[in-house]
């Protein structure tokens, strides 16, 4: 079963329009929603969530409308920026969430403080970053929501704090009726624990994959312009020039390796990805 | 369950995982009918995807070391590692003997193909 399902959804304002995407995420699974700066990710899952109305297109999340109430109860949300306000303290802010969720676990809530050494009575405005957001994703798991929605939620916190944030998204998704969307600048660690990845760029989905296969199945071949011009456009995917050579992406290194043996083909990352699939010099 | 994973081998980490699994099976830490952690466990504990752990499991499934078991997850199979041996022995051979007729044919000296083993047996 799928827990997000987008089909041809829209929304423009400006200059920036997310065109007709569409994508599905199956139930269990991490999946990362990566592309550049305006790419429009955090348009997508404020979408998801609820929190921006599309202009066209439709959006099933565990079966039900974004609309609906009962599905909202099964939804933990965290934007970039916590909404919470900083004069509230950690306590205060279970309290009000606990009046808008019935399944509010209040004992949950309280072991989460005390595991990630949150401060109950501190204001939240003199914690630090980390802190704040590690408030924000615990005060979104403590309803036990079946779907996670999060946007570039471990930006900007050291290598301790996403260490952290990693084994607890891993803990909720070994209920295997629990899924995770994130939306991720790259950050290797974060990367690690995706089962698929959806590639946004300037409004549209250029790639969906299964993590793995990308990373073991694609790779990268550098070579000199005169050994491009012997490829046939079948064998690669996309090329762009380099001041040095060209870089080619392939689908399947090992048969590019077969059928080339004297042309240099590296492993692939998710960043190389990005760069290539968002490059304009396409040639 | 000991389980290392090199985030710098050229080897994809689910092929690191089978290969230290199977391992473990062939020299008896893991016994036979004993249950390996569930998939989402173990992707937790190294700190991986789920479907990198899965593949890894349906590897070793499709070759005949574990057996799953819909719901109730995967045990060592009860075949036992004399067995196992047996059969990776077989393939070495008939790879071995391809690599033998390539070699006769082609005018590749016994000493040239026993360096090439030699060299990849100890990468």
């Amino acid at each position: 079963m799928d827990s997000i399902y987008v089909k041809d959804l829209c929304k423009s304002w400006g200059s920036f329009a997310l065109d007709h995407l569409s994508f599905h995420v199956p139930q269990g699974c991490i999946v990362g929603l990566m592309g550049e700066n305006g790419a429009g990710k955090s348009t997508t899952i404020r979408l998801l969530a609820d929190a921006l109305t599309p202009d066209a297109g439709e959006i099933r999340l565990l079966g039900g409308s974004p609309q609906d109430p009962a599905i909202k109860e099964q939804l933990g949300v965290v934007f970039d920026e916590t909404g919470f306000h900083h004069v509230f303290t950690p306590k205060r802010i279970g309290k009000m969430l606990s009046g808008i969720y019935r399944t509010w676990d209040e004992a949950l809530f309280q072991s989460y403080l005390e595991r990630f050494h949150i401060p109950s009575e501190k204001a939240i405005g003199s914690l630090s970053k980390g802190t704040r957001q590690k408030l924000a994703i615990v005060s979104a798991l403590a309803h036990r929501p079946k779907l996670l929605l999060l946007d570039e939620v471990t930006a900007g916190l050291d290598p301790v704090v996403r260490g952290e944030l990693l084994d607890l998204f891993l803990e909720f998704i070994q209920d295997e009726t629990h899924t995770i969307l994130f939306s991720s600048h790259i950050s290797s660690d974060v990367e690690r624990i995706a089962d698929y990845v959806i590639l946004l760029h300037r409004g549209k989905v250029v790639l969906q994959a299964q993590k793995d296969a990308l990373l073991y199945d694609c790779g990268i071949v550098r070579c000199s312009r005169a050994d491009f011009a012997q490829l046939s456009p079948d064998d690669y995917l996309f090329a762009r020039q380099t001041n040095t050579a060209m870089e080619c992406l392939v689908a399947d290194k090992a048969a590019f390796r077969r059928s080339h043996d004297h042309l240099l083909v590296d492993r692939v990352t998710l960043e190389e990805l990005l760069l290539f699939y968002t490059k304009e010099e396409i040639s | 369950m000991d389980i290392l994973l090199s985030n710098s081998s050229d080897k994809p980490l689910y092929e690191q995982i089978t290969v230290q699994i199977k391992g473990q099976i062939m020299d008896g830490t893991l016994a036979p009918g004993q249950a390996l952690p569930s998939m989402r466990a173990l992707a937790r504990d190294l700190r991986l995807s789920v479907i990198t752990v899965q593949r890894a499991y349906e590897d070793l499934t499709r070759d005949g070391f574990l057996e799953t078991i819909p719901g109730k997850g995967s045990f060592v199979s009860a075949q036992n590692a004399a067995f196992i041996r047996e059969e990776q022995l077989r393939m070495a051979e008939d790879h071995l003997q391809k690599a033998a007729e390539i070699g006769r044919g082609h005018g590749i000296s016994y000493e040239q193909l026993a360096k090439i083993l030699r060299l990849f047996y100890e990468e």
